[in-house]
Formats: structure tokens, C-alpha cells, sequence
């Protein structure tokens, strides 16, 4: 695994913070994804979540298929390829055996994803053995190597586009740490090193070539047997990757999806723990909400995109203004006008680096500290030699006597106080959870927080507490509703899987939109077990006593609020005041215009009608009320 | 608005204890009524101080006693000169008694406001609070505390008091200090009041709420838990980003004897079509396109509001969970608050007994909530106990808003015991570490949390409101420079560093840093960050801007060989000056041309232009300099037909009235053309149709 991948975002000062979804065409990543289709790979299963085995080939491609998906809607300018190899079809531009290039019409072999794609790739489960068939490539007897050609067609596919605008990976999936291990003597050591040199060539031409080897249930995938050779791992690397290998079997679809991500640093920043000591810093984000894309404003008679031209105008003079205006704030009687250069000129209060400021508790940092997602930090030694060592020396001291950093942060944009926060590293079974390195969490300003809780106690008395009885029920409650394995982010967002579920079918001109799941709907079944509705009764009873229901009737008649009293006292006056024109007469005889928009308004409000906009668009309203 | 209108008098102590923190006193009340000058013109404010040689108030004259209390302002509607009257606060002589001016400022609200306005009139005290006050004429100081606070509370009056304490105060006397803290707690308890203490300039600044947000709800309605059991809770912001305020454009173009003008400006949109004919598209027949990989799908507001994901308004309980499985950085956004419905006993009892609950087993609750009908997306949040310290206020709740699955990217990282051991540290490195964490303390025991976010003030805020202020007086005043205690904020505390200056010492002994010699790209990045941390080297962290930018030149000048995107005119004139080659005159006047043509043709509806004049000005004056007018001549005469051909006469304007002609005999010797040829340029190739 590579510690310092390619610093993607350049540009330090745009605040790429936004950029997480919304990449841009000039960081594109092409992919190939190379997956063995060997008989091997069907007759192996895993288990996988809902108890169903699995064969390591539907691993592969649902592996691919989910991160088709994910990539057209965050990452759509990277380009994919899907090629099998000991396949029993073969289609190429090169024509070799036992290598199948997967495309669907109007798209290129390498190409972006398009809906097209992942619908057909969807199903190709089904279909693959009549259209493509699986067969051994590599055989006694036989001059073919299957490998080889698929790292060659791979190789080719990638010819695409230059190795500095693009990252170039092939990822291969295989159960087969030995491909040559049927073969014997001469030609067994003959096709090894022609494939070894194949894939050299393909690296030397930037591309990088990743794994994703499968183990089988009996026999651990050992690396070295040959693929160590290929990938051109040894020592440490060898070290590193023969853990992350050897998880456990169940994690596997886990594993290989998390392993497909490439990171990607938002921004590399200098750490100043105190004066001459600077450390080199990536940021990353790790957490930040995904939205639908950005609107494209189009033609509706053409479908064309439309371009959006801004204009400045003068609102005395209707003049066009070509020159960035200066800005101004009422104040004071006058227009106190500001150049951008002096806005910029206040914002910028620091020199964008990150000053250690102190530590302090971690009880200091409370749950209503927070304004935006955090940011993960992770050290490298890329620019400063050693800078890994003192985080990570920080990192544990932190860690160990439980408290946090502050620092403040001098982005130009949002210059902050942040809380640095060290994360121990959490995996199960092999699979990393939590990765170590800190979290940078972004602390309000006094001006951001309100004190809310402040603003109600309107009576003399002390707020009523629970007694013990009833933190009793309370707890007994909370045990009944328990969520013993919630783990953040098990839920998808409903209004975005709706949303790109629209979109795909609209895309490949489907009648029907499927119906999507609300996971986030609470589990009405388990909240009707016996116990549970024992549980909520007893906590109601020992708060509301027998009355739950007739003081919630109560609460919902007598008890409203200020605000809703004083709407019905309009309304009220309204009806009374409205009763003294004859609005169907004045309707009739084209009147209302002569009347006050006061006057109109008490009919709006005595037929809860809204009374906002110009005394035409009111009176109107009347009269779609009167129904003419 | 108005009837919001607040009624608020300051009562300041600016006896001869307060005089070292009467700057920041007089910052942030000036802050706030400037903050109501700009947000709630009608606000009401008047001021009091005490603790001056002076005596003038009502009540003196009235009853006698109060002496050393005068009203600088009465109470008025906010205006100018108010922030004038703060921004000189009289330097008293006489330590001051806190509890007359409450009672003067309370005799103001009074008689001012009789007792209407309830709940809007409120007393702003800033004080040490470190001398005794009067003893009163009948019973003990707590019955005169105590009769006092009850008729603040007829009144409907609020208070805020902000005492200044810690290192602020350090030789007074403890008795004192607690007998008058033990008074003001009695106003804490029994009236509205909230008592803050501060022990840092900064804290003071940030103390005062200077900006009061009437709170909006969120959500009125039932906290399900089950269909059969529900709470009727509020739903608040917590905390919410106060921005930069959203400056209007002002237009230049009406002439100076308009009176009336307004200076607005209106900002245009046209959807034009993107061939040849640029056809403006009238709205109706405009659709909107949604991306979906190389694909846009036009979906028109009908189809896409029958298709929509639209989920019932609600806020529903999902299940508890323990507090371990919900991690600090999964919060996601500002923070919510849940109360119970004020006035419902049941409502307020039912959420104590759940928070307590919660908070005795360290569990949280998810909930998943739709704030509004016709809200487009759902809510998933943590709910966290929050139990009240104050006995007049209930117990409550905060949420956090937690990611969805499509909200976190699960990357993976090396573990950091995977390293090769020259990156671990070695054990008196991490001692020394730890050493560090534990001494650099910014919330020691017995002492007041420094940098606390409550009251934390944000830095640019404050500056831009000073800023305001200084330039209503003198519309070219410069923006002022971080003063000390905001440089608390942004900058390590050069107290807390030298105390434990050993223990940072060692740290820089145990670790050394170097740049990676195999990277020469990044240098100069790191060259340019350099000066910050080494800015406080001596000791002294008021070294000026200017001179660390001038450090940051000097250090630049020897690395920079190529004109970047950032800073394109300095890197050319560094470029320029090197005097180690000859070549490097000619690379810069081509790498900077290139740059030009590169931002021209990059440009996107001309935000390019602004950068490529400066540009093009650098490169005139560059020529000049170095007396090449040929190149600099040659490349304007070929930006011209290229302008033309671009269609970019707005960009050849720019440069015209810019005077960026070409470089004359008299500028440049060798120049072959005449001051009369320069002059004419931009009028021959721009034929403009003037009268």
C-alpha cells in the first residue's frame, strides 16, 4: 500500500473542502478491472452476511457493480473498463484467447460509467456462462497464457490519455495465488517470466497494478507463491500486505470494497506544535454529506445545456457594471464601503498553517461543540522527514491520558479553532474500522452558540426533575429498546437513493421507477413486542400517572400557544370585519379594485387565505376563491 | 421586530481595579451596540458606570446615597454617538458598589418603562466584583440582595453579569471575592440572571452575548417513542455559524450630486443558449438537468414532485445504544436542542427522567426526524443527555445529526505500528510527548477553562465590526491589525509556552525535522510557511506582517524558476531579479506571456481578465525595467487580432483604460515606436463610434 498517494488536490487555497463529491475533470482515475473468470472462481464460495454462500466470481462483481455505482454519482469523470480473463469467449481489439472485454453500446472500452453499464452489468450474473463461459487459460500442453494476455489487453485499455492528468490502476481479483502451479519445467518457468515482464512493462508505464486476492475457506491466498513477484512487493511492503490479506473470510466483501477506494488528500497542511517545530500534515475527508449533483439548467425544446450569463446593474442608472463592485454596509446614516482586497485582508488572519495552542481534557469537549463535519489528519513524511514520528508520539500520549489538542486553523476561508482529536486504531477481524490518526472537529465561536435552554424558565419555581422512580422506568425502557450492534452509517439516505433511482430510470428510459427502501423507519415490530409495550407503559404510567391521554387531549385544546391564540383573534376579527362588504356583489360589479388592501385582506384571512403579494395578486385570490 | 424591542442599560465598573481590562470592556459594549445599530435600530440602551469620582444619577438627588455612580447615557434608542460615549470610558477613582448601580439601573428601566415590557427589559453588570459593597441600613446584605432580586423579578427584568476574575484579579481579597460571589449567586437563583466569569481579556470579549438571535423552533410536536408513547418537545439550534455579513455590491456610476441614489446594484441572470445565436431562454421553457455519470436527465418540477421521496413530518425514536458506538467526529452539522414543551410538566418530567436515564447507563438515543411537511430528505441523529446544573432550568437534550452510508468514504490506513521503527518513537521521545500533553494545559484545575467556545469570540468577526466603526469616522482607515487578546485566539499563549519552556525544549531536543532531500518541487511551499512558525522565535510574537511577508520574498527569491497560478506577478518579478544567469530575464518575459495567453484562453466569462492585466502590467513594467520593450511590444501587437478574434473587446477595453500601450522610444531606447504611435494604439485598433 502506497503512504503517500498523489496529491490529487493541488490547489491549496479553494477551499476543496466542498470537492469531495464534486471532482473535477482534471483528476481522473481509469480503471481496469481484471477479474479471473477461472472455473476455480465458481466453485469456491464464502460465506457472506445473510448466511447465503457466495462463489468468489459473484464476490468480484457485485464488488464492482456496487462501486460502479458509487463512482457514476461522486466520481463520474473517472473512466472504467471491465475485462474477465479465462474466459471461454474471447473478445479484444488484440484478439487473444481467453480474455473477454465487458462494454455495452455507445460507450467506449474504456469510458465513463453510464447507466447503460450498470444496468447490464447488473444482470450479467445471470448471463455470463451462456455469453462469456468460464474455461481454464492457462493448461499443459498449451502455448496460451491467460494472464498474460489480460495484463496485455489491460495494458492496452490504459493507452488512453497522458499518466499526468490520469491515475492508471489495474485491479485483479483472482482465488489463484498460483497460476502456473499445473504447468511443469521449461514452459511453466517460460510464462512466468513473460508474464513477470508484461506487468513490469505495464508498471513502468505508470500503472499501477493492485490485488485483490481472494482466499479460500481451507488454503490462506499466500502471496509470495508468485503475485509478491508481480506486484514487485518485498519487505516491508510484503510485510504490510500479508495482514490485510489474511482477513477473515466473512469481511471479505468488506474488505475488497474498502480496499477499491483510493484515498484521496483534500489538503496537506504544516502543523506548528511550537516555534521550529513544523510538521507536515494530509487532511482528508472522511465524512462529508453526499447530495444530488449540481443542477444543469437545460433547453426544454432542445435538451441542450444552457449557459448562465450574470450580469451587474446599476440600479440608479441601469448602467452594466464590468468592474468587481466594491461592497458596502449600511451604518451609521452612511454606505461604509469596502474594497474585496480589505475583505480578504480581514479574513485573513493567520498564515493557513495549524498553531498548537494547548490540550486539554476530553471531557471539555462537549456534544454541542460542533458546527461542520470533522476532517481526519494524517501524518507524512514526504516534505518533513520525522514529521510521523512526533504525531505519532502526540497521538499516543493523547490517546493515553485522554485529552485533545487545540489548535487553530487559518484557512482562508474559515479560519477556525479546532479540536484535534486522537483516534485509536479499531479493526475487527482484520478489517479496519476506525483508522488511527486524529480528527479535526470544528469548534463554534461564542457567536455561533445560542443559549436556548435560557430562554424559558418563565415561572419562579424550579424546573420539575424526574424522581428516582421514574429514571427507574426510564432505564428499564431503555433496555428494552436497545440497538446492541448500531454502527454509524448502517442506514442509506432515502431521499438520495430515491433520488438517483429516479434518475436511473429516467437515464435508461424505464417506465416503472423501482421502489426504494426507507431503512430509517423505526422497527414497528419490535416496538410492538409484549415487553417493550410493557416497559413503555409502566415509564408512562409513573410520569403521566393514569391521565396520559386525556392531558395530551387537554394539551391539544386548551393549552395553545401565544402565537396560534393570536392567529385565531385575527381570524376572529377578520370574519367580523369582512362581514361588512358584500364581497360577491362587489366581485361581481368588478369593485374590489376600489377597495383597501386592508379591506381585502380581512376576507383572505377569514378564508385562511394567504394575504401576501400586490393588491392584484389579492384580489385575484379572492376571486379564484369565489370560484369565477 | 419592534415588538421585540429590547430595553437594556450597561452598568460598568470602572473603578481603579477595572482600568486594565476597561479596554476590552470598552470593545465589547461598543461591539454590541454597534451590533444593534446594524441588526436591531430599535433597541434601547443606556449607560451607567460606577466607581467615579463623579456622582450623577436620580436616585442621588432623590433619596441621597449612591455616590460614585453616573449616568453617562440615559436610556434611547441605539445611535452613533453611543458608541463614542463607550469608546471613552471615563477612568474612575473610587472602587465601585456593585449593587447601587443595579439599583440605579433597575430605577431607570422603572421609571422609564413602568412595568410593561416584561421579560424585554434587561441589566448588563460588568464588574470584579472584588470590594465590599455598602452594608445595608436594615438587616444583613443577602436580605438586601434577596428584596432587591424579588423586585427584579416583578419587574420582568432580566440581568447578565460578567465577573472578571482569575489572573485579572489576583491581589484581592478572598473574603470579599466570596462574599460577593455568594451575593450574586443569590441573583443567579432567584431572578433571571446569568453570572459568568471571565479570567482573560479574550473570554471577556467573547462573554457578553453581543448579538441576541431571537430563537426560531425547528420543530413543535411529538418526540415518538412509540406510536403509543409520545413527548411534546421544542426543537432549537444549539449552535449555528454566525457568518461574514453578506455586504452588498455598490455601484459606482451614479454621479456624486444625486442625493437619492442608492448604490444598489441588481444582479442579472440570463440563460442563454450555448450556439452560435446565445438566445436567451424565457424561463418557462427552461428545464432543469440533473447529472447522472456522463449523462443530464431533464426531469421538469411536475414529474419530479410526483416522484420525489416526501416522508411524513415526525421526529421517531429508532432505539438506544450505547454511547461508545457513536464516535466524537461523526457529528456532522450544527447542533440541535430538544426541550419539552415549556409549561407541560409531564413533557418536562418525561425527558428528565429518559436524560438522567440515559446519562446513569452512558446511552444515547438515534432518532430519525423530519422537522417539516415537505421536507425532501430525513434527519438521522444522535440524541445526547443534557443535565441541567441550574435548578431553574429542565433537563434537555442536544442532537447531533449523524452521516449516512453515502457520507463516509472508508479509506484505509496504514497502522501506525506497521511503520519501520525510524518513524516510531523512541521512549524519551514519547516521553517527552507526554510531557508536553500534560504541561501545555489550557484548562488546569481551579482556574477557568482557557479558550473556552462559549466564550471564545470569533477573531474575524471582531475585526471586521472594528473595522465598520473605524472607517463610518475615516472611509480610508486600514484594517486593523489582530491586537493581543485576539491573538490569543489565533496564536499560542507566550505566557503558557515560557512556563513550561523546558518541557518544549526537550520535545525540539528529542525529535528532529528535515526537509526530504529527494523533493525539490515542494520547497518552496514549505519556505513560504516557514516564517510563521519562526515569527515568535526571539520571544516576541508582535513582529509585524510587513516583515514577514518581506521574509517570505527573501526566502522566495532563490527558488522560485517557474510562474505559478497563485502568485503570478511576484513570481515573475522574482524571476526577473535573479541576477545568477542572463537567461532568466528572457524565460520570464516567456513564461509570463504564456501565463497570460494560458489565463486568456482559460478564462471563464472573464474572471481571468482582472488577473491577466496585472499581468500584462507586470510584464510592461518588467520590459521597461529591464529595457526589452520588444518582446512586451511584439506580444501586445499580436493580443490584439487575438482579442478581436475571441471576441474579448471588453478584455482589449480593460487594457486601454489601464493605459498598458506599447512601450515608447522615451520609456525604452531601443523601442521603435514613437510616444505619438503608443498613444494612438488603443484608439486605432478600437475604432469606437464616439461623438
Amino acid at each position: 500500500m502506497d503512504l503517500d498517494p498523489e496529491d490529487v488536490f493541488k490547489d491549496e487555497e479553494d477551499g476543496s473542502d466542498n470537492e469531495f463529491f464534486q471532482q473535477s475533470a482534471s483528476s481522473k482515475e481509469y480503471v481496469v478491472y481484471l477479474v479471473d473468470a477461472s472455473p476455480k472462481m465458481f466453485n469456491t464460495t464464502c460465506p457472506c452476511k445473510d448466511q447465503k454462500d457466495e462463489t468468489h466470481f459473484d464476490l468480484a462483481v457485485s464488488c464492482i457493480a456496487e462501486s460502479l455505482k458509487t463512482q457514476i454519482i461522486s466520481r463520474s469523470y473517472d473512466e472504467v473498463a471491465i475485462c474477465f480473463f479465462n474466459t471461454r469467449e474471447k473478445k479484444n481489439l488484440q484478439d487473444l484467447n481467453g480474455v473477454f472485454v465487458f462494454n455495452v453500446a455507445e460507450r467506449e472500452h474504456l469510458d465513463r460509467p453510464t447507466a447503460r453499464l450498470i444496468k447490464e452489468f447488473d444482470c450479467l450474473q445471470e448471463s455470463f456462462m451462456r455469453e462469456i463461459g468460464s474455461q481454464y487459460g492457462i493448461v499443459p500442453g498449451s502455448r496460451e497464457n491467460s494472464l498474460y494476455n489480460a495484463l496485455w489487453v489491460a495494458q492496452a485499455l490504459l493507452r488512453k490519455g497522458s499518466i499526468k492528468t490520469a491515475d492508471k490502476r489495474i485491479l485483479l481479483f483472482t482465488n489463484e495465488d498460483d497460476p502456473f502451479g499445473g504447468l511443469q519445467g521449461a514452459a511453466k518457468a517460460d510464462m512466468k517470466r513473460t508474464s513477470l515482464q508484461r506487468a513490469k512493462d505495464a508498471q513502468d508505464l505508470g500503472i499501477s497494478i493492485e490485488l485483490l486476492p481472494l482466499s479460500c475457506p481451507d488454503e490462506e491466498f499466500n502471496v509470495k507463491v508468485f503475485y509478491a513477484d508481480l506486484l514487485g512487493l518485498d519487505g516491508e511492503d510484503l510485510v504490510q500486505f500479508m495482514p490485510s490479506a489474511g482477513q477473515k473470510l466473512e469481511d471479505t466483501k468488506d474488505q475488497l470494497r474498502k480496499c477499491m477506494f483510493t484515498r484521496r488528500i483534500i489538503r496537506r497542511i504544516t502543523f506548528d506544535i511550537t516555534n521550529g517545530l513544523s510538521i507536515q500534515l494530509n487532511t482528508y475527508a472522511l465524512i462529508r454529506p453526499a447530495v444530488p449533483g449540481a443542477i444543469t439548467w437545460l433547453d426544454s425544446v432542445t435538451n441542450l445545456p444552457l449557459k448562465i450569463e450574470r450580469s451587474l446593474i446599476c440600479e440608479d442608472t441601469g448602467a452594466l457594471i464590468q468592474e468587481p463592485p466594491k461592497r458596502f454596509q449600511p451604518y451609521r446614516n452612511e454606505n461604509v464601503k469596502f474594497s474585496m482586497d480589505e475583505i480578504s485582508e480581514m479574513k485573513g488572519i493567520s498564515t493557513g498553517c495549524l498553531r498548537l495552542l494547548g490540550f486539554k481534557p476530553l471531557s471539555c469537549l462537549k456534544d454541542y461543540h460542533n458546527l461542520r463535519p470533522s476532517t481526519f489528519v494524517y501524518p507524512s513524511d514526504q516534505e518533513v522527514v520525522g514529521s510521523t514520528c512526533i504525531f505519532i508520539a502526540l497521538y499516543r500520549s493523547m490517546l493515553q491520558l485522554k485529552r485533545f489538542a487545540v489548535a487553530f486553523y487559518g484557512s482562508s476561508s474559515h479560519p477556525q479553532l479546532v479540536a484535534l482529536v486522537a483516534q485509536d486504531e479499531i479493526a475487527k477481524a482484520g478489517v479496519q474500522i476506525e483508522p488511527p490518526g486524529m480528527h479535526m472537529i470544528y469548534l463554534p465561536y461564542s457567536d455561533d452558540i445560542r443559549d436556548v435552554e435560557e430562554i424559558f424558565p418563565d415561572t419562579d419555581d424550579d424546573a420539575p426533575r424526574a424522581d428516582e422512580d421514574q429514571i427507574q422506568k426510564a432505564a428499564a425502557l431503555i433496555k428494552r429498546i436497545d440497538m446492541r450492534d448500531f454502527s454509524v452509517s448502517q442506514f442509506a439516505n432515502p431521499a438520495l437513493q430515491r433520488h438517483y433511482a429516479v434518475l436511473q430510470a429516467l437515464a435508461l428510459e424505464e417506465d416503472d421507477i423501482p421502489e426504494t427502501i426507507d431503512e430509517t423507519l423505526p422497527d414497528e415490530e419490535g416496538l410492538a413486542r409484549p415487553a417493550v409495550v410493557k416497559a413503555i407503559e409502566e415509564f408512562k404510567l409513573s410520569v403521566y400517572g393514569d391521565n396520559y391521554d386525556e392531558e395530551r387531549d387537554f394539551l391539544g385544546k386548551g393549552k395553545v400557544g401565544e402565537s396560534s391564540r393570536k392567529r385565531k383573534t385575527i381570524v376572529e376579527n377578520a370574519v367580523k370585519e369582512s362581514a361588512n362588504y358584500d364581497w360577491a356583489d362587489l366581485a361581481e360589479n368588478g369593485q374590489l379594485k376600489d377597495l383597501t388592501v386592508a379591506a381585502l385582506k380581512t376576507y383572505l384571512s377569514a378564508h385562511n387565505l394567504p394575504v401576501t403579494g400586490k393588491k392584484e395578486a389579492l384580489i385575484s385570490r379572492i376571486l379564484t376563491r369565489m370560484g369565477k | 421586530m419592534a415588538r421585540n424591542k429590547e430595553k437594556l442599560v450597561l452598568l460598568l465598573d470602572v473603578g481603579p481595579s477595572m482600568h486594565s481590562v476597561l479596554p476590552e470592556v470598552e470593545k465589547v459594549c461598543s461591539m454590541l451596540v454597534e451590533k444593534k445599530l446594524i441588526f436591531r435600530k430599535n433597541d434601547e440602551v443606556g449607560v451607567v458606570v460606577f466607581g467615579t469620582e463623579e456622582t450623577n444619577n436620580d436616585l442621588t438627588k432623590e433619596v441621597g446615597g449612591y455616590d460614585h455612580i453616573v449616568v453617562l447615557e440615559d436610556i434611547k434608542v441605539v445611535d452613533g454617538d453611543l458608541i463614542d460615549t463607550l469608546q471613552k470610558l471615563p477612568h474612575g477613582t473610587v472602587d465601585g458598589d456593585f449593587l447601587d448601580a443595579i439599583v440605579v439601573g433597575m430605577d431607570m428601566l422603572i421609571k422609564k418603562y413602568k412595568d410593561i415590557h416584561k421579560g424585554k427589559k434587561r441589566l448588563c453588570l460588568i464588574t470584579n466584583a472584588v470590594h465590599p459593597i455598602k452594608d445595608s441600613l436594615e438587616g444583613t446584605k443577602e436580605d438586601q440582595v434577596e428584596t432587591i432580586a424579588a423586585q427584579m423579578t416583578a419587574q420582568g427584568m432580566k440581568m447578565e453579569s460578567v465577573v472578571v476574575r482569575g489572573r485579572l484579579s489576583q491581589d484581592a481579597n478572598k473574603r470579599i471575592m466570596d462574599e460577593n460571589d455568594r451575593l450574586l449567586s443569590i441573583f443567579s437563583k432567584q431572578t433571571l440572571t446569568r453570572t459568568v466569569y471571565v479570567d482573560s481579556p479574550t473570554s471577556l470579549l467573547g462573554a457578553l452575548k453581543t448579538r441576541r438571535i431571537t430563537p426560531v423552533t425547528v420543530f413543535r410536536g411529538d418526540l415518538e417513542l412509540s406510536p403509543d408513547m409520545k413527548i411534546k418537545v421544542w426543537v432549537y439550534k444549539r449552535t449555528q455559524e454566525e457568518k461574514f455579513p453578506t455586504l452588498k455590491k455598490y455601484s459606482e456610476k451614479a454621479p456624486q450630486t444625486n442625493k437619492f441614489a442608492t448604490h444598489q446594484v441588481k444582479v442579472d441572470y440570463e440563460y442563454k443558449t450555448v450556439d452560435g445565436a446565445s438566445k436567451v431562454v424565457p424561463p418557462e421553457q427552461r428545464i432543469k438537468g440533473y447529472r447522472y455519470g456522463p449523462q443530464v436527465v431533464p426531469i421538469s418540477a411536475a414529474e419530479w414532485d410526483a416522484v420525489k421521496f416526501k416522508p411524513e413530518k415526525g421526529v421517531k425514536l429508532l432505539g438506544f445504544t450505547d454511547a461508545s458506538n457513536i464516535m466524537r467526529h461523526y457529528y456532522m452539522k450544527d447542533v440541535y436542542l430538544f426541550i419539552a414543551e415549556p409549561g407541560n410538566t409531564r413533557a418536562i418530567l418525561s425527558v428528565s427522567a429518559i436524560a438522567r436515564a440515559m446519562k446513569e447507563m452512558n446511552k444515547v438515543a438515534i432518532l430519525r426526524c423530519v422537522w417539516r411537511q415537505g421536507q425532501q430528505n430525513v434527519v438521522l441523529g444522535v440524541l445526547t443527555p443534557n443535565i441541567s446544573q441550574n435548578d431553574k432550568i429542565p433537563d434537555s437534550f442536544y442532537f447531533n445529526v449523524l452521516p449516512f452510508i453515502e457520507d463516509v468514504r472508508e479509506y484505509q490506513f496504514p497502522s501506525f505500528n506497521s511503520f519501520p521503527v525510524s518513524w516510531q518513537p523512541n521512549e524519551q521521545q514519547q516521553k517527552a510527548a507526554d510531557e508536553l500533553v500534560q504541561m501545555l494545559n489550557l484548562a488546569p484545575s481551579g482556574k477557568e477553562e482557557a479558550l473556552l467556545p462559549d466564550y471564545t469570540p470569533n477573531p474575524v468577526l471582531e475585526r471586521f465590526y472594528r473595522h465598520l466603526e473605524l472607517k463610518s469616522k475615516q472611509p480610508d482607515a486600514a484594517v486593523p491589525p489582530l491586537d493581543g487578546t485576539l491573538k490569543r485566539i489565533t496564536e499560542p499563549d507566550p505566557e503558557l509556552f515560557f512556563e513550561n519552556k523546558s518541557v518544549i525544549d526537550a520535545l525540539r531536543k528529542h525529535f528532529e525535522l528535515k526537509e526530504n532531500p529527494k523533493l525539490k518541487k515542494s520547497a518552496r511551499r514549505l519556505l513560504r510557511e516557514k516564517p510563521s512558525g519562526s515569527n515568535d522565535e526571539d520571544g516576541d510574537a508582535d513582529v509585524s506582517d510587513a516583515q514577514a511577508v518581506n521574509s517570505i520574498e527573501k526566502a522566495l527569491v532563490v527558488k522560485i524558476e517557474k510562474i505559478g497560478d497563485l502568485t503570478p506577478v511576484q513570481d515573475f518579478e522574482v524571476i526577473l531579479s535573479r541576477r545568477d544567469s542572463p537567461e532568466w530575464v528572457g524565460k520570464a518575459i516567456k513564461e509570463m506571456r504564456d501565463k497570460i495567453l494560458g489565463l486568456l484562453s482559460d478564462s471563464h466569462e472573464g474572471d481571468n481578465h482582472l488577473i491577466a492585466v496585472e499581468c500584462i502590467a507586470a510584464l510592461r513594467k518588467g520590459c521597461i525595467l529591464e529595457q526589452e520593450p520588444e518582446p512586451y511590444n511584439n506580444f501586445l501587437r499580436y493580443l490584439n487580432p487575438y482579442c478581436q478574434q475571441k471576441g474579448m473587446s471588453n478584455f482589449w477595453q480593460l487594457l486601454a483604460s489601464r493605459e498598458l500601450t506599447l512601450v515608447s522610444k522615451s520609456e525604452a531606447a531601443d523601442s521603435d515606436v514613437t510616444d505619438n504611435e503608443a498613444r494612438r494604439f488603443f484608439v486605432k485598433t478600437e475604432p469606437k463610434p464616439k461623438d
